[in-house]
This record gives structure tokens, sequence and C-alpha cells, in this order.
């Protein structure tokens, strides 16, 4: 963990959004120090200059404002809109998570952060990820609200319960980082900490097979998906009239209600527990049980990494 | 033994001297310092939490127990926030001085405003049940479902002593916005009205609107904690987003509910002090009605990292710097407003000065929040305790304290010792800078809030804060003993020691139990200062000599 005993003129970061964010941040702090010195040199000249008593001369004072008051109000609306735009751009680019190269589900609970790899590697409160990749993280919490914050990444998301929040990054510089709760979880939030370990790929690819799991991830959602008995419906021979789910993955669902939606991880998810909302074109409603309550978000997302498995919208076309 | 009462001539303080004749009073000036006891005791409950968390996290294993530091911060901040700040400068001040500024001899409805004051102290009540019994541990924020279904604490009774609170701010502000639709004094027309009336006009709309929305989040707490009702929790099939939502569609108008009075008071202030005109009145007038309107529109802003769809994050952003600008607009005016004046460094204006260079750095820091990359790295790091305690603390206190010394004369008819006070408000200052501005780096460096614990690297930051809070406990516990002094020995003031020209100051100090033995009659706006000869007219016409 990098020591911080000053601020370091030129914020250190590890990822490619770190430049991106602090170039920005950079201008931001220059143009709020220039604003702030114009109003403390203003306030501190005119506090001198005119102090009871002195002789400087009161005359000619402005009456007419309006102009000053037009010519201040538009130049800071010009400032502020470099601004949101700015910000804005860089916003997009980063909640809008690209496909990764590597994809790590992430599960967050009172007081702990859990990693699975896609080979199945699980790891507590430390996350192993090679340099110079996009690491796609999928993120769910078991119990309340928390917040994966990496500072060195400049990154941040809420991980809220009954939903799935992506987030992603691509570190480029070797080392570990600071993983923090940002949201406040309960009575140990402060220790709920963790770390990244950005590796070169040749050490991800050792330590991978160091903590080799005996199965991938998806073998294990194929296990979890006979013993839910999804099998008996969804599998492709079956009688039951239930959507085959070979190929779903990342194509496009049609809804009974006219609308499309991508079938990805958030979809599946809410198909899951609330298998009575968005229902695909042509299958009839309140077939499917609800799983809400009977399964943890840890085995969803291992189903969830089996589906995806068998097909993606290229196979099934 | 010589007492006030035999000292003063006959006045709304010594009209009469039970008690009774305080708890059943209907004056608003009587009203106006019984919300003032109420309100410094919870400043004192509020501030000596603050103490003990600034005192924990000296140490960066903290000292306090993880369950004593969550619920002493959730204290904190309820407290400061719903019996504090937001009663704050609207229930004293702007009680006693809204009726004399506009002219009229009370508030529209005098029952309902002390019933406002009896809904206050019973909403504490609860609040302090909710603490003996264990507290809270929620934050004030109390979000779902942690406040719902986790949280062990007395969330119930916490959340019912703010929906309680809501009443009395509801109160509170029909009768200010009835009182200045209606009971202005003739002559006394809506461009001639001080600043500071404007300010708790714009503010009393703003609680009008939005507090019933607190109500109903703090019902909805309580359904789904106590009757299991799915609301916010997904397990029981709500959105814990939706909370966020409602909760910052009261919270986030509420921070201007907290600033806006300060802005008027520093108005008034500033104007007095320098001895000329505000610059820019209209300008002034709109930004304050504006910044009630906007604020209305940028709730998400506390929610960019929370989920939400990243294009409504986009539009909340944008909103968000438009609420900026008439911020901005506010401190140019009260910045230009020395320029050619006749500058007098007493409390008031020290304070008031204080607010200003206090209020740019929160709203300059507030700029980098709204910028929504920035805002991912800064959301929920002791950036943003920073900035909202230069807002509330540098700003809404400060605005507090200017307010209370400005006025002090007309309410007690006695002067303060002005050398105490400007010691008191440079303390202020300084102690609070100290306190608040390494929460800035603290945050920038990734220091989570909320933590009772760090890392050992983010000590020397820490305790820079904590050594300022020590400052700043001092700085706000001094006036307890000068003012209390000053309320025996203080020199006499005399109808208006300042020179000012609001119709307050037209009055005897402490005015009459009516405010007038007549209506008086407006004929200028506010603000005639002139810094060249020194003279200054009142609002009803009177020219003097300064």
């Amino acid at each position: 963990m990098e020591q911080y005993h000053w601020i370091p003129f030129w914020p250190r970061t590890a990822a490619i959004s770190g430049v991106v964010v602090n170039n920005l941040y950079i201008a931001e702090l220059g143009l709020c120090g220039l604003i702030m010195a114009m109003v403390v040199g203003m306030m501190a000249t005119f506090c001198f200059r005119y102090r009871q008593g002195s002789t400087a001369s009161r005359a000619g004072r402005i009456e007419k404002t309006w102009h000053w008051e037009i010519g201040w109000t538009a130049a800071t609306l010009i400032a502020f809109l470099v601004l949101f735009v700015w910000g804005a751009s860089i916003y997009i680019w980063l909640f809008k998570a690209p496909p990764g190269d590597i994809e790590i589900y992430v599960t967050a609970k009172q007081w702990m952060w859990k990693f699975e790899h896609p080979g199945g590697q699980r790891e507590i409160d430390t996350l192993h990820v090679p340099i110079d990749k996009t690491i796609r993280l999928v993120m769910a919490s078991e119990d309340v609200i928390h917040s994966f914050f990496v500072p060195a990444f400049r990154i941040k998301h809420d991980v809220v319960p009954g939903t799935y929040e992506t987030i992603w990054f691509k570190a480029d510089k070797l080392g570990t980082y600071a993983i923090e709760c940002a949201q406040y979880c309960g009575v140990q939030h402060a220790t709920m900490k963790g770390d990244v370990v950005v590796m070169t790929a040749a050490d991800y690819a050792a330590w991978l097979t160091a903590h080799g799991a005996e199965r991938s991830l998806a073998q294990q959602g194929a296990a979890l998906f006979r013993q839910y008995g999804c099998s008996g419906c969804h599998e492709p021979r079956s009688t039951v009239h239930a959507p085959s789910l070979v190929g779903l993955y990342g194509s496009l669902v049609h809804l009974q209600d006219g609308t499309t939606v991508r079938a990805d991880e958030r979809y599946v998810h809410d198909k899951i527990l609330m298998p009575n909302s968005q229902i695909p074109a042509g299958y009839p409603s309140n077939v499917m049980p609800s799983f809400a309550g009977e399964i943890s978000e840890e085995n969803i997302l291992k189903i969830i990494a089996y589906i995806q498995s068998i097909g993606s919208p290229r196979e099934s076309q | 033994m010589t007492t006030i009462a035999v000292d003063l001539p006959r006045n709304y303080a010594n009209a009469e001297n039970t008690i009774i004749s305080w708890l059943w009073t209907r004056d608003h000036k009587r009203i106006a310092l019984l919300f003032l006891f109420s309100i410094t005791l919870f400043f004192f409950i509020g501030g000596a939490a603050a103490t003990l968390i600034r005192l924990s996290l000296a140490s960066p294993g903290g000292l306090l127990q993880p369950a004593i530091y969550d619920r002493l911060f959730t204290m904190h901040g309820v407290t400061m926030v719903w019996f504090f700040l937001i009663p704050s400068i609207p229930t004293t001040f702007g009680n006693f001085i809204l009726p004399m500024a506009i002219g009229a001899h009370d508030l529209a409805f005098p029952r309902i405003n002390l019933l406002s004051w009896y809904v206050f102290n019973l909403s504490g009540l609860v609040l302090l049940y909710a603490v003996i019994m264990g507290g809270v541990d929620t934050g004030w924020t109390f979000y779902t479902p942690y406040s719902t279904l986790y949280s062990n604490g007395y969330v119930f009774a916490a959340a019912l002593a703010i929906f309680i609170n809501g009443f009395s701010s509801i109160m509170t502000s029909l009768n200010f916005v009835v009182t200045t639709h209606r009971l202005r004094a003739p002559g006394m027309t809506w461009w001639r009205l001080p600043l500071f009336v404007w300010a708790i006009y714009s503010v009393s709309i703003v609680m009008l609107t939005a507090t019933p929305v607190l109500a109903m989040d703090t019902l909805l707490i309580c359904v789904e904690r106590f009757i299991g009702v799915g609301i916010f929790d997904p397990r029981l099939g709500g959105d814990p987003l939706l909370w966020q939502h409602m909760f910052w569609f009261y919270s986030h108008p509420a921070v201007y509910i907290m600033i806006l009075p300060a802005m008027g008071v520093v108005s008034e202030v500033i104007a007095c002090y320098s001895r000329r005109p505000i610059f820019g009145y209209t300008g002034m007038t709109i930004a304050m009605m504006s910044i009630a309107v906007l604020g209305f529109f940028v709730w998400a802003h506390h929610m960019f990292v929370a989920g939400i769809s990243i294009y409504s994050a986009v539009v909340f952003s944008l909103f968000t710097f438009f609420v900026a600008v008439p911020s901005a607009i506010k401190v140019f005016n009260w910045t230009v407003s020395l320029h050619k004046g006749s500058i007098i460094f007493d409390a008031p204006m020290i304070y008031a000065l204080g607010f200003v260079l206090l209020f740019t750095i929160g709203g300059l820091t507030g700029l980098m929040l709204a910028t929504l990359a920035i805002d991912v790295d800064l959301h929920a790091t002791y950036f943003v305790i920073a900035h909202f305690h230069y807002i509330m603390v540098g700003g809404t206190i400060s605005g507090f304290f200017a307010a209370l010394h400005y006025w002090w004369p007309k309410i007690t008819g006695r002067l303060y010792p002005e050398t105490w006070a400007r010691f008191a408000a440079a303390l202020t200052f300084v102690g609070f800078n100290l306190t608040f501005f390494p929460q800035f780096i603290l945050g920038y460096l990734g220091m989570p809030r909320r933590s009772y614990t760090y890392p050992p690297q983010w000590q020397s930051w820490n305790l820079l804060s904590s050594a300022g809070a020590s400052i700043l406990a001092v700085a706000y516990a001094l006036p307890l003993f000068y003012l209390g002094w000053s309320l025996f020995y203080g020199r006499r003031a005399g109808p208006n020691p300042w020179g000012a020209t609001g119709l307050e100051w037209t009055t005897p100090s402490p005015p009459p139990t009516h405010n007038w033995e007549r209506t008086p009659v407006v004929k200028l706006g506010p603000y005639s200062y002139d810094p060249v000869d020194g003279s200054y007219t009142t609002q009803d016409g009177t020219k003097n000599a300064f």
C-alpha cells in the first residue's frame, strides 16, 4: 500500500481511469483555486482600502449593478458547463462497462468481499488480477448496501442488494492497492477492507494454477442447475414448454409487452428471483416458481456463469 | 439587588415575570427565546457527540468501541440537522425579527407559533428517549435495508422523533409565509423587504413543500421495520434505492433550508457594517428564490454511484451546476458590497466575512462533487464530510452567531463585550479551518466516512482535525459566558446601536410587547447607508447621522 505522507503534486494512481480522472481533478482544483484567490484578493483589498477611517475616496460607487451581475453569471455558467461536460463524458466511459477480458464475480456481505474467478478460484478480501487487462466486476450483495472503492483506481460503485452492479478497471501498475467499503454497512463497516494485487500475466497464470479449483465456476453452476431442478424444464429435451437457455446469454429477448431486453446477468438474476416479471413472448406466466430466499447470491452467480457458458448469441445465430 | 425588571423600561421580557407567562406566551419574541433555549441545548448535545467523535479519531485504532462510535455519529447528525441547523435561524431570529422587520405586531398565528415550540420539544424528548434506551446506529441518512432490517438500534423512535419534528417545521414556516404575505406594514412592498425577510420567506416555502415528504419517508421506514411490509427491502420485494430518492428529495432541499437563512443574515450584516447598500439587491432576491426552486431538482446527486441510470445522473449533475450559479452570484455580490464602503470590523462582521470565505470554499468543493467523474472518487469519503461542514458549520453556524451578536442588543437591550466577541469570532474561523480542511485531504486520500478506525499513515491529518475541534469547541462555548455576563452587566444598547436601517431598529431595545405603539409606515427600501457622510436612513424615512 502506498504511503501518503504529504499530498503528492501529481496524484499517483494505478489504472488507466486514474490519469483520466486526475487530469480533470487538477484542472478543477486549478479553477477553484483561481476563483478562491479572486474572492480572497478582492475581499482583502476592499477590507483594507475601505476600512472605516481610511482616506480612500468613496465617490463614484457602482450604482448600476445589472451588467456586472449578468457578466459574472455568464462567466460562471460557461465555466460550469465545461466542467459538467468533461466530468459527464468520463463518467459515462467509467460506468458503461465494456465486455471484460476477465469477468470476476464479487459478493459483498457484512463485512467481507468475496471474489470468484472464472476458473472457480475463490478468495476473500484479496483480489488478484493481471496487469493491462480489462477486468469486469459483477457485484452482488448478500445483505445491505456496500460500496466497492479502490482509491488508487479512482473507481467506486455501490453494491445494492437485489440487483447486480458492474464496474470495470484496467490496472497499469504492478502493486497492491487498498479496497474499501465506502457505504456505511454496520458496526464493522470500517474494517470491511481488502487489497487488489496487480500481477504480471505470467504471475497471474501461476497464481490461478496454484489456487486452481476442482471445477470452474460454470461447472459448479451446472451442478446447481440440476440440483435446484432448473434442468427439468429448461433442458432442450425437456417436455415442459420452457424457453431453452442455450444461446440465451447476451441475446435480445422479446417480451410479452412488446419490449425487448438484453439477457445480461441482471436479467437472469431477476428471472430466477422474480420469474413472473419480464415474461418472454409466447410463454405463459405463473409457471416457474420463484427462488427468492431459496438460493444465495453466490449460487445465482454460479448458475449465471453456467448459462453464459452454454452459448453466446454468436453461436446460436 | 438590581434586576433587569427594575433596570429597563417595560418591555416584552419584563411585562410579566411568572414562568407560566413564558410557557403560555403568544408573543413571537418570547417564543423566539424559548426556541433559542431549546436549540442551544441540542446544539451542545450534538456538539458533545462531535467532540467525542474527534477524540476517538485522534488514534488510528479508535478510542471508542465501534458500536458506541456509530451511535455517536448518528446522534450527532440527527441532532445537528433536525434539532439545530434546520430550526436554528428561522425559529429564533426569524421569529423575533421577521415581524418587526416588516412592521407587524406579531406573527399571523401566535398560537400555532407556540404550539410549534411544544411539538419541537416533544420530538426532542422522543429523540432523547431513543438515545437513552440504546441509541441508533444507522447514520442520519437511515439508508435501507440496513435501517429497516439489520440495525439493532432504536430506529423506530428516532424516525418518529423526526416525523414529529417535521410538524414543527411546517407550522413555523406556514406562519412566516402568511405573515410575510398579509402583515406587512403600509409601504412595505415586496421590493422593499430586507434580504433577511426574503431569505426566511424563501426558506419557508421550501420547508412547507419538502417537509411532508420527510414525514412520508419516516412513516414508511416505521411501516417496513415494524409491520414488515416490503417497501425498501429487496427480500420483501422492495427497492433500496427508493429510500434514497425519497430521503434526498427532502434532504437536499433541507441543505438549502439550513443555508438560506444564514445568507439573509449575512446580507444584513455586511450592508450595515460596510455602511453602504448591498450590491445587487434584486439579483440577491432572485438568486435566493432560484436556489429555493432549483434545490428541488438536484436530489439524485447524492446517488451518482448508487446504481441509478447513468443518463439520469448526467441530468442531475447538470442541474447541480445550475444551482451553483446563483450561489456564486451571491458570493460575488457580497464581496463587491465591500467596495467603497466604510467597513467596521465588529464581531457580527467578522462572522459574516468568515461566512463568505467558508461558504465559498464549501461551494467550490461542491462544484468538484457535482462533476460526475470526480464524485465517483470522492463520494462517501471525508471530502464530502468536509464539504458539507464548510456549508453547514462554516456557513450556517457562522451566520447564526453573526445574527446572535447583531440582534443581541435588540433582544436584551444590552451590548455584548466587543473585544471578547471579536476574539470568539476569529477563534471560530481558525478552529473551523483547522478542523475541517485536513478532512478534504483525508477524503482525497480515500478515507471513507463513518469509520471508527483508519490506517496509521493518516493519523497526522486526523490529529490536526481533532486539535482544531478542541479550539472550535472553546470558540462555540465562549459566547455562552460573555453573552450571559452582558445580560446583567452589559452597557445599555439604545434602540439602534449599530446605526442599522431595518424597521426593527426603530423600536426601543428590548421592544415593547406589541413591538410598536403605532404601526410604522415604510417609505424606503432597505440599506440606505451612505459611506461618504456616514449617514443612514431607516426604512420609515428618518435620516440619522452616524
